[in-house]
């Protein structure tokens, strides 16, 4: 477990959004909890912290550097899939559902759990390393978005959620 | 009973050049050009999910969960970079990546005619990988 700065971080109390309960005994120390919501051209729909202690770049600089990362990753998991022998290039832009795709990726700090819907709506969801799967949870924030967000006359596909 | 295949072992040099590639029942045959492709990918895409970290500290992904295989990487202090493609839900991938390492010192470090960060074409380190790698399998298959 690693302590940064001391002190007791307090938990930042989520905004008002349809998204589900932060998970118990999250927003102190090192937790991490974030989510980023991007559509199939990169636009980043919906950004939402809960708890992040390091911001390393500008806002817009990290939603570009997420989405290109999660892009190349897919590109990657794809051609090096050992199980399917029908191997497309490298680079080439990949369909939603075409190829293997990752869940999930972790590392000493955090753990980035992502889903990718058939519409290409990609969900990730930061949380702490030793968070279990969260492909359910991904799912459940996709039926809320598809619920509130798709349903809403009012929202104009490819804008920011408000 | 899940049987940890390991599908594939890279190396690769702190610059992201791949220095070691070895395939062990892939379904398509990666051929050379790809490999060191996919290699490079893999470096840096370690380094951008460092940057991305939320939390200061982050020394890069350590594993990959996909929906057809597992990927775990270890990362040496000196920057060279291990990595296994194998079955998921693999166990004891980290203990294996840090024999591979012990063996990459003992065979490929101490050999006076290796050239760092230049592919491995070390006999010594190739037969004790093999064995290794058998008596993982071996260990994993027989339980």
């Amino acid at each position: 477990m690693q302590f940064f700065g001391g002190g007791s971080l307090t938990s930042v109390a989520p905004e008002v959004t349809p998204s589900p309960a932060a998970p118990p005994g999250t927003g102190t120390g090192a937790n991490a909890q974030v989510l980023y919501v991007f559509n199939r051209n990169g636009v980043c729909l919906l950004y939402r912290e809960w708890h992040r202690p390091l911001h390393t770049l500008d806002p817009t600089q990290d939603h570009k550097l997420m989405f290109g990362l999660l892009f190349s990753l897919r590109s990657f998991t794809s051609k090096i899939d050992p199980t399917t022998a029908e191997k497309g290039n490298l680079g080439v832009p990949l369909l939603p559902g075409q190829g293997c795709s990752f869940y999930s990726f972790k590392t000493n700090t955090y753990k980035l759990n992502f889903m990718e819907s058939p519409s290409g709506i990609k969900l990730i969801l930061i949380t702490h390393p030793r968070t279990g799967d969260q492909r359910d949870s991904l799912k459940h924030i996709y039926n809320l978005y598809v619920e509130y967000v798709v349903k809403n006359p009012l929202y104009a596909p490819g804008t920011p959620i408000k | 009973m899940a049987l940890a295949a390991i599908y594939s072992l890279f190396i690769i040099n702190k610059s992201g050049g791949l220095i070691y590639y070895k395939d062990y029942g892939s379904a398509g045959r990666i051929d050379t050009n790809d490999s060191l492709r996919l290699a490079s990918l893999w470096h840096s895409m370690h380094a951008i999910s460092q940057q991305l970290s939320p939390i200061p500290g982050c020394t890069g992904i350590d594993l990959l969960q996909a929906h057809n295989f597992d990927l775990h990487c270890f990362q040496s202090l000196t920057g060279t970079k291990f990595f296994v493609v194998c079955e998921t839900g693999a166990q004891n991938m980290e203990t294996l990546l840090k024999v591979i390492y012990e063996l990459y010192t003992d065979f490929v470090l101490k050999n006076p005619f290796y050239e760092m960060e230049m592919p491995i074409r070390c006999e010594l380190f190739d037969l004790n990988l093999a064995q290794v790698i058998h008596k993982y399998r071996v260990a994993l298959l027989g339980r």
